[in-house]
């Protein structure tokens, strides 16, 4: 019964979509209030009826209705129930039901709460919303229906994929999807601005809480993917430069641009055009990394159904939605007034070449990602880039960027002066300075890049900090009242600079001091790895709710007290494959990583990594998601959108 | 002039666009098998491990068939699979090595750090040798018969079941022809 329900709710989100898609572009053209009040209403009943058809599916889940085809193929009685509701989003299906319904969501929630905003702009934006969203639906419902019975029913399913039953992987896929259709809301700003041929306060203080709302989870989203592929994949590495990672990557980088340019155009007025392409080609890319591995075009380890008609459909959407709005662009963009100038040593100037470089990495990211499919094209060969490319190219990229960060936060807007900036930095420079002094010594080259990356790691870190001193230190107020009256989108701005100081300092310590070792191990035997002593204490069959491990346990000594690990080697039985548990100490300093291999003659394979401060590369992540949080909760933010006269772009000031 | 500007993304679209649907009909699984059935190309690496012979065409044609694995440290499932190489090598099956895209030195540390499930291992830093028999990515496991001509190609880790099903039957056929 819920399949049919899920479906019918669909079929009618569809025709509203279809509706908001035509009514209110042209009740904006034609200046009819009762056709852009059609359009808001749609928006609002196709968000219900979406939410609807998704409880639907999520209900099959939870009540293993295996009539329901999708539900058998992904879902088992064992299965325990919160990776039964993961299961809903687990599949390709399932996982753009997702999808619909945060852009769904997203919609409604522009129609509800967008009534601040220049009637005709809220009723464009949603003109495109409803264009995405009908494309959308319609691809789920012709290609990926969710709601397909299966006749006759089985008795029990075959399970969700064992890799995927973590509580890393519950949240990874809607935290990204958040991010990735959160970034719709700017793109449709983006064409209704370019359609209405102008850009005002208005748009830049809603489009930025927008951005700031996707960067967050997307953030957030990231960094778990990355701790799941460290903890479970059993490899201890923690990012493969795999297609799907830098799908994700890319939107991000476009997306951390996006955040800053957005910045400029809203307390400045300058770079308009260049945020409008940008808020563009963040989207686009989200799109990309939606769908690309899914289409054929890219292998990658994280298996979706190829399928060619799918793939046809996917471009389809792509090239309409980017080639429209980037043809939209080359038309009406050059019309758009340009806003105020500035000196190249300003913030607005520091930030352009922030954008340059985010946009420079991108560009990189996705040279590498889609090089194999060009270089097929151009002589048919096959071949692949591994990490060996990005080492050299994001690398030296990435490190002048990280400089910069801490000079932006610093600069005055519209002009500065060299010295002075520099006065400012001074705490930071001499920290940075002393700790690259201490570290040089150490080592040969890679001591070098040791020590560069440690300095980088502590510029950043009291860079960020010295943002708050600045404030705190400047005279006037008292220090307890300077301290409270900080906004929040002050601490928020050094909480993801200092998050990026952090994860600074986690890839440079893994990556300079990591050290593993493959050993052949009988119970009781020991040995000697990283200033621990490692005891194999006992190996052994368990059982678990839906698996089978032999499970090998470690007593670990040194370094204080002794304590356990337990590394597992899993079989699931109804799914056919295996998957192993890694026994991780986390520690601030560094993690003890074992995994379980095969068994040998006597014994078993063991694995061990010595993982030095590897930890900080999430806490960092989070701590950057965080300061996004703290930022996107100003009052600022919040009253901003609140401004109901259309103001004309707040007046440029003349740089004198 | 300004107005080019503004055009060239939607430009770049397109011919990006263009590749990408030619690119759709493709399975980016099903590589071009070109070299099974034919001789192995002639090729000479350097020795990975420091005072080795390295790696040749002519070591396959030892009247026995061996398995070519090509392999590289910064690989993930490398490390997958290679405790199956080792546990082959014990059980006496050969396997070459060709290290691929990497300096020597991090080829020949990955093996002393890891154990060395190879007979021969050369090395290919620039990923040329590779190329000039299609390797797409690594790993990758090549199926060599007695004559050194190439019979199977395996792309992606050798695990336990691949080994059983799909490589094992194979090596002991060839074994049998003359």
């Amino acid at each position: 019964m819920s399949a049919e329900v899920g479906q019918f709710a669909l079929i009618l989100a569809l025709l509203l979509a279809l509706v908001q898609s035509v009514a209110p572009l042209v009740g904006a053209t034609r200046r009819d209030g009762v056709l852009m009040a059609v359009g808001r209403q749609a928006a609002l009943l196709q968000g219900g009826f979406v939410i609807l058809a998704f409880g639907c599916l999520a209900y099959a889940y939870v009540t293993c209705d295996f009539s329901t085809a999708l539900v058998a193929r992904h879902s088992h009685t064992t299965q325990p129930l919160a990776y039964r509701i993961a299961a809903t989003w687990g599949s390709h299906e399932g996982s753009m039901l997702l999808w619909v319904l945060i852009l769904a969501i997203y919609g409604a929630g522009v129609a509800f709460f967008g009534g601040t905003l220049r009637e005709t702009l809220q009723a464009r934006v949603l003109g495109v919303q409803g264009i995405l969203g009908a494309a959308f639906l319609s691809f789920l419902l012709f290609t990926s229906n969710p709601f397909l019975r299966l006749s006759p029913a089985p008795i029990e399913g075959t399970e969700l994929n064992p890799l995927l039953q973590d509580p890393g992987l519950v949240l990874h896929p809607p935290l990204l999807y958040l991010g990735y259709v959160g970034f719709s809301v700017a793109f449709c700003f983006a064409v209704a601005a370019l359609i209405e041929g102008r850009v005002d306060a208005a748009w830049a203080r809603w489009v930025r809480p927008w951005v700031l709302a996707a960067w967050i989870p997307l953030t957030a989203g990231i960094t778990l993917g990355s701790a799941w592929a460290y903890y479970e994949l059993g490899w201890g590495g923690w990012w493969f430069w795999d297609p799907v990672e830098n799908a994700s990557l890319m939107p991000w980088l476009l997306g951390t641009a996006l955040l800053h340019s957005a910045l400029v155009l809203e307390r400045r007025g300058a770079l308009v055009s260049w945020t409008i392409l940008l808020a563009i080609l963040t989207f686009s890319l989200s799109l990309v990394g939606t769908f690309l591995v899914r289409s054929g075009i890219l292998t990658s380890v994280h298996a979706f159904a190829v399928d060619p008609e799918r793939g046809v459909y996917i471009l389809g959407i792509i090239a309409v939605t980017t080639g429209v709005s980037l043809g939209l662009y080359g038309w009406r963009a050059p019309a758009i007034r340009t806003g105020a100038l500035f000196q190249p040593l300003s913030r607005e100037g520091g930030i352009t070449l922030n954008n340059l470089f985010l946009t420079a990495l991108t560009a990189t990211v996705f040279l590498g990602t889609f090089s194999p499919v060009f270089i097929e094209m151009v002589n048919g060969d096959k071949i692949s880039v591994g990490p060996p490319y990005y080492a050299r190219t994001f690398g030296p990229l990435a490190v002048p960027l990280m400089a910069l960060v801490v000079f932006g936060p610093m600069l005055n807007w519209k002009r500065d002066e060299v010295r002075k900036t520099l006065a400012r930095l001074r705490i930071p420079l001499i920290v940075a300075g002393a700790v690259l002094l201490v570290a040089l010594p150490f080592g040969g080259l890679k001591g070098v890049a040791t020590a560069g990356g440690l300095a980088l790691a502590a510029w950043l870190i009291v860079g960020s900090v010295a943002v708050l001193g600045r404030r705190w230190w400047s005279g006037r107020a008292y220090l307890a009242r300077s301290i409270r009256t900080t906004p929040r989108s002050i601490w928020g701005l050094a909480l993801a600079h200092a998050g990026l100081g952090l994860l600074t300092l986690g890839v440079t310590g893994v990556s300079s001091w990591e050290t593993d070792k493959v050993l052949n191990m009988r119970p009781g035997e020991t040995v000697e790895f990283a200033g621990r002593v490692l005891t194999l204490r006992s190996l052994e069959m368990v059982q678990g709710p839906n698996y089978e491990a032999r499970r090998a346990t470690f007593v670990v000594k040194g370094r204080g007290p002794e304590y356990e690990l337990r590394s597992e080697r899993r079989f699931h039985p109804s799914a056919q494959s295996q998957t192993t548990e890694a026994g991780i100490r986390v520690g601030p300093l560094g993690n003890l990583y074992v995994s379980v291999g095969e068994e040998s003659a006597d014994g078993v394979i063991v694995r061990l990594w010595n993982h030095p401060l590897i930890v900080w590369i999430w806490i960092g992540g989070f701590v950057m998601s965080l300061g996004g949080l703290v930022s996107l909760s100003d009052r600022r933010l919040r009253v901003g959108a609140a401004v109901k006269q259309a103001q004309p772009l707040a007046q440029p000031v003349p740089a004198e | 002039m300004k107005r080019v500007l503004f055009i060239l993304p939607v430009l770049g679209f397109v011919i990006l666009l263009a590749v990408f649907f030619a690119g759709l009909g493709r399975d980016p699984r099903a590589l071009p098998s070109a070299f099974v059935g034919k001789t192995l190309p002639a090729f000479t690496a350097p020795p990975v491990r420091p005072g080795d012979v390295g790696l040749s065409n002519t070591d396959f044609q030892a009247g026995e068939p061996a398995l070519l694995n090509v392999f590289a440290s910064w690989c993930g499932p490398c490390r997958v699979e290679h405790p199956v190489l080792m546990r082959l090598r014990r059980e006496g099956v050969p396997i070459h090595g060709l290290d691929w895209k990497e300096d020597a030195a991090a080829g020949a540390q990955w093996l002393t750090d890891n154990g060395d499930p190879y007979i021969r291992a050369g090395s290919d830093p620039t990923g040329r040798t590779g190329i000039e028999f299609g390797v797409a990515g690594v790993p990758e496991t090549f199926v060599i018969d007695k004559h050194g001509k190439v019979r199977y190609r395996h792309v992606g880790a050798v695990t336990p079941d691949v080994w059983e099903t799909k490589l094992r039957p194979l090596m002991e056929k060839l074994r049998s022809e003359s």
